[in-house]
């Protein structure tokens, strides 16, 4: 009898410590994704919309959920760097300038939780940490 | 039946108030008063601002101006097709002009670049394809530099600067300038606010109802 009631106990803990690290890590990425949302707004919004929806032919949109999997390193570079040249999204071509961020990495890591996670996208967290890493790592 | 009768005059009276408030928009800009001698008599008529004539080359390389446009109601902006700051935000919401009046004959929208030098009427034609626009109903108009800055902070009284400290190397207001047949500033939108556009779209249809007075 004691010996349940302590496997009982225990096992609460046991579900109390997963429900409470997951709800950490649930608030991380809100902290992450509100904030990116205020990045969007001032520095993104104008040219690809207020849905991410791009602008006709000139500027891509951010809806293209199968070639935004995995792209968040190569994200942090664009933010980076800016982008010239051909680039394909949602079928279309694009050609313009996409002129560099000034974003530092923790707005970087926000902007890129909140265009990731939406618009149809749905990547999870990217942190700073993450973003740093990718920074190194850029081919140019 | 008197009631009746009564309920009638009432509808007649509200009737007539309603057809005494048509909405005008204002005219902007200076205005001088000038006296006129007609038939012996001495006349004073106020002269409201125009927008001079202007000769310009748009995205079909055809030249076209001022001449093209006097029966017309148009708005213009001013623009350059590499900005990386308020243009495509403003194009957006023009686009929305363009869509509600593309089919209708007298009315145009002009957009004037900043950026002559980069901005042949080939890359215009480019940008206007790309953007989803066709046909005459809106302008994308290449004119000499000095010309084109004249125009917008002398007529349409929008300002615009060559600041290589800027983003993209140009300062401009994002305004759209609602102008009538008569070359005359009747109106002054933020283009970078989708309300003001639709007030825009609002007053073109206001403005295409009234009466024309030379």
């Amino acid at each position: 009898m004691k010996i349940k009631i302590i496997a009982g106990i225990c096992l609460l803990t046991f579900f109390a410590m997963i429900y409470s690290c997951q709800s950490d890590a649930s608030i991380e990425y809100s902290r992450y994704y509100s904030a990116g949302a205020v990045v969007y707004q001032s520095h993104c919004q104008n040219c690809h919309g207020d849905k991410g929806q791009g602008l006709n032919g000139l500027i891509p949109p951010l809806t293209d959920t199968v070639l935004l999997k995995g792209y968040n390193n190569k994200l942090a570079c664009q933010l980076k760097n800016g982008l010239s040249g051909k680039i394909t999204v949602g079928g279309k071509d694009f050609e313009g300038t996409m002129p560099t961020s000034g974003l530092s990495p923790i707005e970087m890591a926000q902007v890129i939780t909140y265009v990731t996670n939406s618009f149809g996208n749905k990547e999870g967290i990217f942190t700073d940490d993450q973003v740093q890493n990718a920074l190194n790592n850029c081919s140019k | 039946m008197r009631k009746l009768i009564g309920g009638l005059v009432l509808i007649m009276l509200l009737a007539a108030c309603k057809s005494n408030t048509v909405k005008v928009l204002p005219i902007y800009g200076n205005r001088n008063a000038e006296t006129k001698t007609v038939n012996g008599q001495q006349v004073t008529d106020t002269v409201y601002q125009k927008v001079p004539a202007f000769k310009f080359v748009n995205q079909y390389g055809d030249s076209v101006g001022s001449k093209n446009l006097q029966n017309d109601i148009y708005v213009a902006d001013f623009f350059f097709t590499s900005c990386p700051s308020i243009c495509p935000g403003m194009q957006r919401n023009m686009l929305n002009v363009y869509n509600a009046f593309k089919d209708t004959s007298d009315v145009k929208i002009i957009s004037f670049t900043i950026d002559p030098k980069h901005d042949t009427p080939a890359v215009l034609k480019k940008y206007a394809d790309k953007l989803g626009v066709s046909g005459n109903s809106w302008w994308f108009l290449n004119g000499d530099r000095d010309a084109v800055y004249g125009l917008a902070t002398k007529s349409y009284l929008v300002g615009v600067t060559q600041d290589s400290t800027a983003a993209g190397g140009y300062v401009h207001q994002g305004y759209f300038v609602l102008i009538d047949k008569q070359q005359r500033i009747r109106g002054s939108y933020d283009g970078t606010d989708p309300k003001q556009v639709d007030q825009l779209i609002a007053d073109i249809k206001t403005l295409k109802a009234e009466p024309i007075s030379k």
